[in-house]
């Protein structure tokens, strides 16, 4: 389940990179369009946080330790809305490619994640 | 009275730095910050003895980090002129600590944020500070 979500979080953020990316490249600032998708990208965070959350409870362990696996689940949680709250800010393409920026991190921090999460 | 505003407010006749590319660079060093802040916070406190001067280092790239997205942040000409000696500072950093983990690899039992360049990093511990000496130079106002 928590692998899925991974797999399914990482598609996710590189779509939303490549969207965005492509508003910078056409010079357009973010739109309600890409907001909707990034809301969508950071339900699946959320509901990845949720179901980590549960696997922790249920007594499994992050093969890096449980500090680290929750402090990536967070920073994961973070980078897209952060990103759409600064790309409100500067309503350029920079704007846009921020947020592609900001789905950039999230690919790689779920990389990391898996890597946390998998023993070995 | 209209046209002294902007030199009686300081808040807004000061230079904007988070404006266009500055966006992107301010969101890609508050990353840097955050990453190598809580990196070090981690280490620092959990297993120091491991590699202290790994991680000592990665603590000082944290500070250098946090403090050049603060001046990007605050804005202003001499916020600006800080931010750029610290972002030659930060180059500098990478250089000597990239080369010094390739000529030395047994000093670091472990790696820090500049090891290698910043290979763990995608390379852009070294390219960041390039961009924002790029940026910084080219909103020096008039």
């Amino acid at each position: 389940m928590l692998d899925a979500l991974t797999v399914a979080v990482s598609v996710a953020a590189l779509a939303l990179a490549a969207w965005c990316g492509f508003a910078a490249y056409r010079d357009q600032p973010t739109k309600d369009w890409h907001f909707i998708g990034m809301a969508v990208v950071t339900f699946l965070v959320l509901a990845q946080l949720v179901v980590g959350i549960v696997q922790l409870v249920r007594g499994e362990k992050a093969e890096e330790g449980t500090t680290i696996f929750v402090a990536y689940l967070l920073g994961a949680l973070c980078a897209v809305p952060i990103a759409g709250f600064m790309s409100l800010a500067e309503r350029t393409r920079w704007g846009s490619a921020t947020v592609a920026a900001g789905a950039v991190v999230l690919a790689v921090l779920e990389v990391r994640l898996f890597d946390i999460w998998t023993v070995g | 009275m209209t046209g002294t505003t902007e030199t009686t407010e300081p808040a807004t006749a000061r230079t904007r730095l988070v404006t266009g590319p500055g966006m992107l660079l301010v969101w890609l060093y508050g990353v840097m910050s955050v990453g190598a802040a809580s990196r070090s916070v981690y280490e620092i406190s959990a297993k120091f003895d491991e590699a202290p001067l790994a991680y000592t280092l990665s603590a000082v790239a944290a500070v250098v980090y946090v403090f050049i997205t603060y001046t990007l942040v605050r804005g202003g000409e001499t916020a600006r002129r800080a931010a750029l000696v610290c972002c030659a500072a930060e180059l500098a950093g990478v250089l000597v600590v990239g080369t010094w983990t390739l000529v030395a690899p047994s000093a670091f039992p472990d790696s820090t944020v500049w090891s290698q360049f910043g290979y763990g990093y995608v390379f852009i511990p070294v390219l960041l500070p390039l961009s924002g000496i790029w940026w910084l130079r080219r909103s020096r106002t008039a």
